[in-house]
């Protein structure tokens, strides 16, 4: 019995062994923006097959904990919806490079009885809407856009997020930009004190509240607005045309935006000049430090950002997301190439 | 019945006392090293609450050195700003809560009466079964459930009758927008109606069958039974068990947040939006990237932590007076 026993320990011990051998993949950490976390999982199922030796880990955590856990370098990348602003550079301990992935937008939906589809808004209608200045539906100011539709006499509900958010930060950027009184009053960021409005958790709880209230008006991803079949506005953008929101038109935003692209990418895409530029849209960062500490990691890291700009970027339409355009992915090739 | 009370009291006295000089002539025994786990256990959850309330209170350093008392007095949040003002999450915690265990208390104290004095054996089983498969729903649930099936109903059937009737009173006024404080309370209510309900239950079973008895010797209809014998006897159970709902009602997170608005305001009105403590760490701290955000969020929830806490206190105060009163005075 005990020549048994230690046989099948031997055994044990073997096969553990041979276990720990195969298990001689490199793991890579990343966390952050929820926004870009369905084209990121694709990619990193794809790339696996690809690659078998490495292995990628994404925590959506949301983009201020992507910010925070890259700074502690707990983890390997970081992902976020809002670039850093210079105090967040100086507390990181090294060069942190943005490395724009995917564009998304912000649409404007709405449940209007009677109005199904194209209500148009402009800048102006939008800001005044979320400062709550404009209350009803019939207000002058959006009757004017929409001439020969039927707008109620009702008051417009306002529904924004209530969890701080990417989707919020894009559209809060956008209103700064357009509105000098809400950059003065309320400002950017991925939480704000809204003046007006209740406050919904998640896109789905935006779209969900404006789905079940009658009159009322909210902010979506793009993606979102797509999947769930949710009427959305058209804009007016910086040119005086009206945009449908879509893939090519957040595309075009950042094309036109292409011509003054600082070289970290650290560019708000709001309101781009273009004719189909659509107006709320923005990119999304992986957050990489320019020296890798651990040089196998960042080996691997450096490639698969090399497959994800060349071949990810195919896969990025079907789930709704924007490809970035051609003279960006020149620069991104670039910046990738300075990554060691 | 005093007589035989007072023996046993006796007789469990001098029974430790044995018990005592068992273990200290038998020294290094099982008794003790059983004494000693279980001493760490209990010490072990003295510990963990005053290492979160610590944790808690270091994390929060930041804001309270800002802010000091005007966190809870401010009412303006601001994150972009760095302005942080708690009150009116304060506000909306502690009168969503109190108006739902006002409303939930009742309810509760009548279902158990029914389970317990009125409803036939098997019918009452069959409903206390029901109450309790009520608190086995997970919040979320009970949160989807709120804004996908209540709050339309709210919005279309029920606010606009209120403010239509009752208009004229502050708490009916504005716009029916389905969720709000109305949607919250309610929610609320549902939650912690079968906590106070099961609790209040075993309370009223506990209640002998001989003061029931004398009351109906005496005369007394049920309901006056119910009054003169059943309810003072049960009352600090009673009270137990509504300070109990009266916390979880406290730390209702995602069913709450789901259905009152996420509006910061402070507003008489029960069809307004509004927020509670809980909801807004929930709803701000995964993308809170500045320090000061993050204190600010970490001080709320050490001023929840001290609400309930004190509410505790409070109620075991409340429960030492009912019973001291009740005992002295020997008349009910």
């Amino acid at each position: 019995m005990f020549k048994q026993m230690r046989n099948t320990l031997a055994a044990l011990v073997a096969i553990c062994a041979m276990a720990g051998a195969a298990s001689a993949e490199t793991l890579i950490n990343g966390a952050g923006a929820t926004f870009p976390y369905p084209i990121y999982s694709k990619w990193f199922g794809e790339y696996a097959k690809i690659d078998t030796s490495v292995k990628f880990n994404y925590q959506s955590i949301g983009s201020g904990g992507g910010i925070k856990q890259i700074t502690e370098q707990t983890v390997d990348f970081g992902a976020s919806d809002k670039f850093l602003t210079d105090a967040e550079l100086k507390a990181a301990p090294g060069k942190l490079v943005h490395i724009p992935t995917v564009m998304g937008a912000v649409v404007v939906t709405y449940n209007v009885p009677g109005v199904n589809t194209g209500l148009k808004l402009s800048a102006d209608d939008i800001s005044g809407i979320y400062l709550g200045k404009i209350t009803m539906w019939n207000d002058p100011k959006i009757a004017d856009e929409n001439r020969g539709v039927a707008l109620p006499a009702k008051p417009i509900i306002v529904v924004h997020r209530s969890d701080g958010s990417g989707t919020t930060a894009i559209f809060t950027d956008y209103l700064s930009n357009v509105s000098p009184e809400w950059k003065s009053k309320v400002g950017m960021g991925t939480s704000v004190k809204w003046p007006a409005g209740l406050g919904g958790k998640g896109n789905e709880g935006v779209a969900g509240q404006v789905k079940n209230t009658a009159y009322s008006v909210g902010y979506v991803e793009l993606a979102y607005a797509f999947e769930n079949k949710l009427p959305f506005a058209t804009l007016k953008n910086r040119d005086g045309h009206y945009v449908v929101p879509s893939i090519k038109s957040t595309t075009a935003a950042a094309a036109g935006a292409a011509k003054h692209m600082p070289s970290d990418y650290r560019i708000s895409l709001v309101n781009q000049p273009g004719k189909d530029a659509y107006p709320i849209a923005g990119f999304t960062w992986l957050l990489v430090y320019e020296h890798q500490k651990d040089a196998a990691k960042g080996k691997k890291l450096v490639e698969f950002l090399k497959w994800e700009l060349k071949k990810g970027q195919k896969l990025a339409a079907p789930l709704l997301y924007a490809p970035l355009p051609p003279n960006v992915v020149k620069m991104v090739e670039k910046t990738i190439a300075g990554i060691k | 019945m005093n007589q035989f009370h007072y023996d046993s009291v006796e007789a469990t006295v001098s029974h430790d006392e044995q018990v005592r000089d068992i273990d200290s002539a038998r020294g290094f025994s099982g008794d003790r090293i059983f004494k000693m786990i279980t001493l760490g256990f209990a010490s072990s959850i003295i510990l963990i609450l005053l290492l979160i309330t610590v944790g808690m209170a270091v994390e929060s350093v930041p804001a309270l050195k800002q802010f000091g008392w005007k966190f809870i007095t401010g009412s303006n949040w601001d994150a972009v700003q760095g302005q942080f003002g708690a009150l009116p999450y304060i506000w909306g915690s502690i009168v969503s809560s109190l108006l739902a265990i006002i409303i939930a208390t009742p309810l509760s104290v009548g279902t158990a009466l029914f389970i317990t004095e009125i409803a036939p054996g098997k019918l009452g089983g069959a409903i206390a079964s029901l109450v309790e498969l009520l608190a086995a729903i997970p919040s979320v649930i009970y949160g989807l459930w709120g804004i996908l099936v209540m709050a339309p109903w709210l919005q279309r059937t029920v606010e606009p009758f209120l403010v239509d009737h009752f208009g004229f009173l502050p708490f009916f006024r504005g716009a029916p927008y389905g969720v709000g404080m109305l949607a919250a309370v309610i929610i609320i209510m549902i939650m912690i109606i079968p906590i106070i309900t099961s609790i209040t239950k075993e309370v009223l079973l506990a209640v002998p069958k001989s003061q029931k008895e004398a009351a109906v010797a005496l005369g007394a209809t049920r309901w006056e039974t119910i009054r003169m014998a059943v309810l003072p006897y049960g009352r600090s159970g009673i009270l137990g068990a509504v300070v109990l709902g009266l916390g979880r009602a406290i730390g209702e997170t995602m069913a709450v947040t789901m259905v009152i608005g996420n509006a910061p305001q402070i507003s008489l009105s029960l069809l307004d939006p509004a927020y509670t403590m809980p909801s807004v760490i929930a709803n701000e701290f995964a993308e809170a990237t500045s320090k000061l955000h993050s204190a600010a969020l970490m001080e709320i929830g050490l001023i929840l932590l001290v609400l309930t806490l004190l509410i505790n206190i409070m109620a075991r105060v409340l429960i030492w007076g009912v019973t001291r009163q009740r005992s002295a005075g020997g008349h009910i």
